[in-house]
C-alpha cells in the first residue's frame, strides 16, 4: 500500500470517531461528569458564590449620648450590607459576640466622642475586625470607614465645602459581583469538561483492553489523537457558548465584544485543554489515575489563572507559569469580551498564546501515546 | 501428616451425605443460572463440580456457602439450612473463592493469623495449627513472602490452608486450578485426596474436563442445568468402543479431520499430534471410518473414550468440519515463508524477568502454539511480537517487519485477539464490527458484505444491537474473532482464544483455526488447556518466563514416555518438562515447592 495515507485516512477516522462520539454518549455515567455538573456549578456559583460582603451583622457599644453618635448608628442600621446591629451595654459583651462568630466588627464609641467632634477635634472610634475571616472583615472595614467619613463629612460642613471624590465604575458600574464571576466561569467550566471528557479516553480503553486491539490496528497514532480531540472538541465548545449563551440571557451580562473572535479563541483554548487532557490520559493505567490527574492539573491551573486572585500579586516564576495555562489567556478574552469591547488586537495577544499552547499539548499527546508503547 | 487438621469434622453421624441440594432455582435478571438442581454430595468423597464458565458453578458454591439465597428450592451443608442456618453454614464449611481473598502486601504467615483471628481463634494459642496447615500445604519455608510475591499456586495453596482454618466438615474450592502450573496442581489433588480420606466432603469445581476423570463423583453443569451425576467412569464407560485414532496421518490430518467430522456417523473429533482422534455417534458403525482410513492409509485404533468426549455426546456432538470462515478465504501469498520470527526476545519488568531469551521461527501456514501456565510469559511473548510490549533485548518480526516500527499497511497483515475481551462494552455488536472494519481501512459495499459474512458465520444475528457484554460467554469470543478476522489478515494471533468457552464452541473455533491453517494462514496461538496444545503443528513450552521446549506434539510426549506412562498426555509430558527444569535449577532437591 502506499505511504502517503498510512498516517491519515478518512475510513479510518470515521470509524474511530463514530466510535467515540457514542462511547462519551452512551455512557450514563459520562454523560453525568460531563454535562450536569457544569450546568449544575454555572448556578451554584453564579448565585452564592460571591465575594460582595451582605447580611453582616455588627456590634456596636454606644457610651457616648451625644448628636454624632446617634447619626452614626442610624446610617448604620440604614447600611444595606449589614442585617443586623447588636447593641450591647459593655465592651465584655462585644468582645463575645466577636469570639462566637456573631459579629464580623464591632464598634465602640467612647463618651467624649460627640464633644470631641463639636470641640473641632476628630471623634474616634474604635472598630474591632473579626480577623479570622481577613477578607470579608477587610471590606467591611472598607465600608465602615466610607459611613465614617460621611458623618465627618456633615460634622465638618460648616467648617468648609465638602471635598466628594466622584468615584464612577467603569465597564460595571455598579460593582455587580456577577458580572465579574459568570463570564469567567464559562470558561472554567468548559475547561473542566473538555480536561475530563479527554483525559478518560485513552485511559478508559487501556482499562478495556480495547488500546491494544487499536495500537494492533493499522491506525496511526496522530488518527487516535485527532479521533479522540474532536468529540471532546465539539463537546467543550458547546458547553461554553451554553455558558455564554446563559451569561448574556438570563444573567443579563452586557456583551459588547466580537462573537466571532470570542469563538476562535473558545475553540483554540478548548483545544489546548484537550491535549493537556490527552497528556494525562496517556500516562494514566487506570481511568482512577486519569481524574486523580486531571484534578491534581485542573485545580491548581483554575487557582493561578486570575480568576480568584489577580496574576500580577504572583511571585514572578508562578506569573511565568501561569503564562502556560489556557485558562490564564481565555480568561481575559471572555471577561474582556463581555464587560468591555476589547479591540482585537489586544484579543489576538492572548490568542497566540492559546494557539502555541493547543500546538505544543497536542504534539506532547502524540508522543506521550507513543512512548507508552515502548 | 494433618491429623488434627482434619480429624474431628462435625458431621451427622445418621448420614453420610453432605451436602442435599433440592430443587434449587436461582435467576439473575433474565439469566436462569440454575434450574431446578437435584443433588447429593457425601462425606469423604471428592466431588467434582463440572462445566463450561457460566454453567452455573459459582452460583451453587456461592448457595452453598450462604452467599447467594436461592429463588426456590432448598440446600442444607452438614445438616444445616443454607438460608435459615447461615451462621452456622459459615462454621461448618470452607469456601475457597476463585480468587481467595489473600492480603497481598502481608506475609504468608500475618495473611495465616489474619484469618484465624476473623474465625474468633487466638493466633497466639495455635501454633501447632499453624505447623501443621504450612506443613500439608509445603509453605513452611515462604512464611515471611508476602503473599503479593507469590506464585499462582503457591497462592492456592495458602487460601487453602486460610479455608481450612476453621476444620470445616465440608470444603468448597471454586476453581482451584486455574492459574496453577501442573506441577502446583498435583500437589492440590495430593492435598485434597489428604482431605476426603480423613472424611471430609470435598467440592472442587473445574472447567477442565480433564480434571473431571481424577473425581470420586461428578456433577456435570450445562447452562444451569444438571447434565450429569455420578463416577466419571460411567459415563466414559457409556462410549465404549466409540472412540478411535487413525495414527500418524501426518501433514493431512486436518483435511482427514474435516471430513472425518463431515461423516454422519462421526459426532466428534479433534487433532492429537499427528493423529485424528474420532467418536461415533450412538448405534453408528465404523464402516465409514474404515474406508476413510484405508484412503488415507492410516492405521485405525481404539482408544479409551475422555470425559471430554461423553460430555460432548451428551450435548448432542460437535459441530461439523467445514469451517465457512475458511471457505471464502482466498489462499493466502506471503513474500518469505518465515511468517513470525523473534531472536533472544527478552522482557524485564523491573527486576521481574517475564519473558527470558526466548527463540523461535514460525512458518507460513502453521499453527503454533504458546503453551503454559499463567504467569509463565505468553502473553507478554505475544505482546512483544505483535508489538504492543518493546522488548528489553532481542527482537521480534512478523512478515520480516518489527511491527512498533511499521506503517499502518504493515499492521493490516495482523489479526490479534486478546486475551482479555477487548470490545467496545458501550457499543452494540453491529457497531463493534463497523468500527473493526473501518479501522483496517474496508469501506463502502465491500464493508457491508464482509460484515454480513461474518455475522452469517458466527451466527450473531440475533444479537446484532445487543451490547457485547451482555452476550453469552461463547458468543462474546465469536466476535471477538469475527473483529480479529475481518480484514483476512495473513497472520493471525489468538491468545487463549478458547479460555472459558463450552466443549463445542471450543470446537468450532478449532474447525475455524484449521480451516484458515489450510489456506496458509499461519496462526499463533497460546493456551492453557493442555489437550488444545495437541491441535498445534509445533508447541512452545513457557515455563517460567523460559522457553523450556519447542517441537510437535508427539514429540513432546515421546519425551515424557516411561514405564509406568506408556502413552503419557502433553500434560504429564509438561509435568515432566518442568521437573527436569527445576532439577537443572537446583540440583540439590528434585521436588518444587
Amino acid at each position: 500500500m502506499a505511504q502517503h495515507n498510512s498516517y491519515f485516512a478518512f475510513t479510518r477516522l470515521r470509524a474511530q470517531f463514530i466510535k467515540e462520539v457514542l462511547s462519551i454518549l452512551r455512557d450514563p455515567r459520562s454523560r453525568m461528569v460531563v454535562f450536569v455538573p457544569p450546568l449544575l456549578q454555572l448556578l451554584v456559583f453564579a448565585f452564592a458564590a460571591t465575594l460582595e460582603v451582605r447580611n453582616v451583622d455588627i456590634a456596636v457599644h454606644n457610651q457616648d449620648a451625644g448628636r454624632w453618635s446617634y447619626e452614626l448608628i442610624t446610617r448604620l442600621d440604614r447600611a444595606e450590607f449589614i442585617a443586623k446591629v447588636h447593641h450591647v451595654t459593655d465592651s465584655q459583651a462585644l468582645r463575645q459576640l466577636i469570639d462566637q462568630g456573631k459579629v464580623i466588627a464591632a464598634l465602640d464609641i467612647q463618651p467624649d466622642f460627640s464633644r470631641s467632634i463639636a470641640a473641632g477635634d476628630n471623634g474616634r472610634i474604635q472598630v474591632l475586625i473579626d480577623g479570622r475571616r481577613s477578607n470579608s472583615g477587610q471590606i467591611t472595614t472598607g465600608y465602615l470607614s466610607a459611613i465614617a467619613a460621611e458623618v465627618g463629612a456633615e460634622a465638618n460642613a460648616d467648617a468648609g465645602p465638602a471635598t466628594p471624590a466622584a468615584v464612577r465604575n467603569w465597564f460595571n458600574p455598579n460593582l455587580t459581583y456577577r458580572w465579574f464571576i459568570v463570564p469567567g466561569l464559562s470558561g472554567i467550566l468548559a475547561f473542566f469538561s473538555a480536561l475530563l471528557i479527554t483525559s478518560l479516553s485513552i485511559a478508559r480503553e487501556r482499562e478495556l483492553g480495547t488500546f491494544d486491539q487499536l495500537l494492533v490496528s493499522p491506525t496511526s497514532t496522530p488518527e487516535i489523537i485527532v479521533s479522540k480531540s474532536l468529540p471532546a472538541l465539539v463537546i467543550g465548545t458547546m458547553l461554553g457558548l451554553l455558558m455564554m449563551a446563559a451569561a448574556a440571557g438570563p444573567f443579563q451580562i452586557p456583551f459588547n465584544g466580537s462573537f466571532g473572535l470570542l469563538f476562535v479563541s473558545l475553540v483554540l483554548f478548548i483545544l489546548s485543554v484537550v491535549g493537556i487532557g490527552l497528556m494525562i490520559s496517556a500516562i494514566s493505567a487506570t481511568q482512577q489515575q486519569a481524574i486523580l490527574g486531571a484534578f491534581a492539573i485542573g485545580v491548581p491551573a483554575v487557582l493561578m489563572s486570575g480568576f480568584a486572585t489577580p496574576v500580577e500579586n504572583m511571585p514572578t516564576v508562578l506569573q511565568w507559569l501561569a503564562q502556560a495555562i489556557p485558562l490564564t489567556h481565555f480568561l481575559i478574552i471572555v471577561e474582556g469580551s463581555f464587560l468591555k469591547a476589547m479591540s482585537p488586537g489586544d484579543i489576538l495577544a492572548s490568542l497566540w498564546p492559546l494557539a502555541l499552547i493547543a500546538l505544543v499539548s497536542l504534539t506532547m499527546a502524540i508522543i506521550f501515546v507513543r512512548g507508552r508503547l515502548q | 501428616m494433618s491429623g488434627s487438621v482434619t480429624s474431628d469434622p462435625p458431621r451427622d453421624p445418621n448420614s453420610e451425605v453432605a451436602v442435599v441440594i433440592d430443587g434449587v432455582n436461582k435467576h439473575f435478571g433474565s439469566v436462569h443460572a440454575l434450574q431446578g438442581l437435584n443433588a447429593h454430595i457425601r462425606y469423604g468423597c471428592l466431588t467434582g463440580l463440572v462445566g463450561p464458565d457460566g454453567a452455573g458453578k459459582t452460583t451453587l458454591m456461592r448457595i452453598l456457602t450462604g452467599l447467594l439465597t436461592p429463588d426456590s428450592g432448598h440446600a442444607t451443608v452438614a445438616g444445616f439450612d443454607v438460608v435459615g442456618d447461615n451462621d452456622a453454614i459459615h462454621v461448618a464449611t470452607g469456601y475457597m473463592p476463585q480468587r481467595f481473598g489473600l492480603y497481598e502486601d502481608l506475609s504468608v504467615m500475618e495473611n495465616m493469623r489474619l484469618y484465624a483471628q476473623l474465625r474468633g481463634m487466638d493466633a497466639d494459642r495455635n501454633a501447632d495449627l499453624f505447623a501443621e496447615l504450612l506443613d500439608f500445604t509445603r509453605l513452611a519455608p515462604f512464611t515471611e513472602r508476602l503473599a503479593g510475591k507469590l506464585s499462582g499456586g503457591m497462592k492456592q495453596k495458602l487460601g487453602l490452608a486460610c479455608a481450612l482454618m476453621a476444620r470445616p466438615a465440608v470444603l468448597l474450592l471454586d476453581e482451584p486450578g486455574v492459574g496453577v502450573d501442573p506441577v502446583s496442581r498435583q500437589d492440590l489433588w495430593r492435598m485434597v485426596q489428604a482431605l476426603t480420606d480423613e472424611g471430609m466432603a470435598v467440592v472442587w469445581s473445574t472447567a477442565y474436563l480433564d480434571e473431571a476423570e481424577r473425581c470420586d463423583s461428578v456433577l456435570l453443569l450445562n447452562e444451569g442445568q444438571l447434565a450429569y451425576d455420578g463416577p466419571p467412569g460411567e459415563l466414559t464407560a457409556r462410549l465404549t468402543d466409540r472412540s478411535f485414532r487413525l495414527e500418524q496421518v501426518g501433514d493431512s490430518r486436518r483435511a482427514v479431520l474435516a471430513e472425518a467430522l463431515n461423516l454422519e456417523s462421526v459426532s466428534d473429533g479433534v487433532i492429537q499430534g499427528a493423529g485424528v482422534r474420532m467418536v461415533l455417534r450412538a448405534h453408528s458403525g465404523t464402516e465409514q471410518i474404515t474406508a476413510l482410513a484405508d484412503r488415507v492409509e492410516a492405521h485405525l485404533r481404539a482408544v479409551p473414550a475422555r470425559f471430554e468426549d461423553a460430555f460432548i455426546d451428551l450435548l448432542g456432538g460437535g459441530p461439523g468440519g467445514t469451517s465457512a470462515l475458511a471457505e471464502g478465504l482466498p489462499p493466502v501469498e506471503l513474500a518469505s515463508d518465515v511468517a513470525v520470527s523473534c531472536r533472544d526476545l527478552t522482557k524485564r519488568f523491573g527486576v521481574f524477568t517475564a519473558t527470558d531469551t526466548v527463540s523461535f521461527e514460525v512458518r507460513k501456514g502453521e499453527i503454533f502454539g504458546l503453551l503454559g501456565p499463567n504467569g509463565a510469559g505468553k502473553s507478554t511473548t505475544f505482546k512483544m511480537l505483535c508489538g504492543l510490549l518493546k522488548p528489553t533485548s532481542g527482537e521480534a518480526h512478523v512478515v520480516g517487519l518489527d511491527l512498533r516500527r511499521a506503517t499502518g499497511a504493515a499492521k493490516g497483515q495482523l489479526g490479534y485477539m486478546a486475551q482479555k475481551f477487548s470490545l467496545y462494552g458501550l457499543l452494540s455488536v453491529r457497531q463493534n464490527l463497523e468500527f473493526s472494519a473501518g479501522v483496517y481501512g474496508l469501506e463502502g459495499a465491500a464493508r457491508q458484505a464482509r460484515i454480513a459474512e461474518m455475522v452469517e458465520i458466527f451466527g450473531l444475528q440475533t444479537w446484532l444491537s445487543a451490547a457485547p457484554d451482555s452476550l453469552p460467554l461463547g458468543y462474546k469470543q465469536r466476535l471477538a474473532l469475527a473483529c480479529a478476522v475481518m480484514h483476512r489478515p495473513p497472520v493471525l494471533f489468538l491468545d487463549e482464544p478458547t479460555s472459558g468457552v463450552d466443549p463445542i464452541t471450543r470446537r468450532e473455533f478449532w474447525t475455524h483455526i484449521n480451516g484458515l491453517a489450510r489456506k496458509g494462514v499461519t496462526v499463533m496461538v497460546t493456551t492453557h488447556f493442555m489437550d488444545e496444545a495437541e491441535y498445534c503443528d509445533r508447541v512452545a513450552m513457557l515455563y517460567r518466563a523460559r522457553l523450556i521446549a519447542l517441537d510437535t506434539p508427539d514429540a513432546l510426549k515421546r519425551g515424557a514416555v516411561s514405564d509406568l506412562r506408556p502413552d503419557p498426555t502433553m500434560e504429564d509430558a509438561f509435568i515432566h518438562l518442568v521437573e527436569a527444569e527445576d532439577l537443572a535449577d537446583d540440583p540439590r532437591s528434585g521436588t518444587t515447592a
